[in-house]
């Protein structure tokens, strides 16, 4: 099953924010159940898109060692449905940090109107919480980030381009940004 | 800026409403945060996050959650903490009031603890520095 709620990142600055484009499509399943003969993203998945999104922002500030999940959504406010055509401007901001989780800030935006309001928070397991190891392989995770464009527009608090991560030592080389 | 035990109560109530989703008479200086109020090991993170952030304070993780003390051999013996512990804990936790833990100090019951009474004072002390 494919899990992929957002297509493709537009900017991302280490320890700041992230910005993503997710366009709702009638070819995805997901539109029609939810209102019948109204297709519209739910918005549970826009919640799942803004916590990919977030939940990237900061593995990436813990450079992707922590194994990180969705712990909490503290609020979701949808001002309007996104109906099929729309497409959505994601933003997520970090807003704290600790060392065993963070918080977001998020918003999705529409035709220049806020869309959905969307506050999350993300905790670290440790030891064996839930499972033990990793909960993807690390290529993975590599391989989702190079087709979001992820590698093209991030950058760090000093506006530089990433290296490689250590955690993906074992996935394929990152292409030299251009 | 010196706030008032009203202010920090207020903003602690706060920060406990929206955490747990408990209504504003439920937050009362005596409810324990686990039993009263139902707080679950997620809910403390999320109430640091608030704090720190309504207080614009910095919550380091030992501070609340003593778990270092609470797993180490030397302060704790068959499940219970010992004297040597009770004292850490009292160092490393000022703010609490630890009298009703000492009568019956087992790990398991210092889950329950913390009251928000104890959780002003805490913040009362970070924010005087």
């Amino acid at each position: 099953m494919r899990w992929f709620w957002v297509d493709r990142f537009t900017e991302f600055v280490s320890g700041s924010h992230a910005k993503a484009i997710k366009t709702v499509a009638m070819d995805e399943e997901c539109v029609d159940e939810y209102l019948p003969t109204y297709p519209v993203l739910p918005p549970t998945l826009i919640i799942e898109g803004m916590a990919q999104l977030g939940g990237i922002l900061l593995a990436e500030h813990f450079e992707f060692r922590k194994r990180l999940v969705l712990a909490k959504v503290g609020k979701a406010t949808f001002h309007a449905p996104a109906r099929v055509g729309d497409q959505l401007f994601y933003e997520a901001k970090l807003d704290g940090i600790q060392d065993n989780g963070g918080t977001i800030e998020g918003v999705s935006t529409c035709d220049g109107e806020v869309q959905a309001e969307i506050s999350l928070m993300f905790a670290c397991l440790e030891g064996s919480d839930i499972v033990d190891g990793p909960l993807y392989a690390a290529e993975d995770l590599h391989a989702w980030l190079l087709s979001l464009d992820f590698y093209s527009v991030a950058v760090g608090a000093n506006g530089q381009r990433f290296p490689r991560y250590a955690a993906f030592q074992t996935a394929d080389s990152v292409p030299a940004p251009t | 800026m010196a706030l008032s035990e009203d202010e920090i109560f207020g903003k602690v109530n706060e920060a406990l409403q929206d955490a747990l989703g408990v209504d504003e008479d439920e937050v009362t200086p005596e409810a324990t945060l686990v039993g009263d109020l139902g707080a679950e090991s997620i809910d403390f993170l999320d109430i640091v996050f608030k704090l720190e952030k309504s207080f614009d304070i910095e919550i380091p993780r030992e501070e609340l959650s003593p778990e270092d003390i609470l797993t180490n051999s030397d302060y704790v013996q068959d499940g219970v903490v010992t004297a040597a512990g009770l004292e850490e804990l009292k160092k490393r936790m000022p703010w609490a009031n630890l009298s009703g833990f000492e009568s019956d100090p087992k790990v398991q019951n210092f889950g329950n603890l913390l009251t928000v009474s104890d959780l002003c004072s805490y913040v009362g002390s970070k924010v005087k520095g």
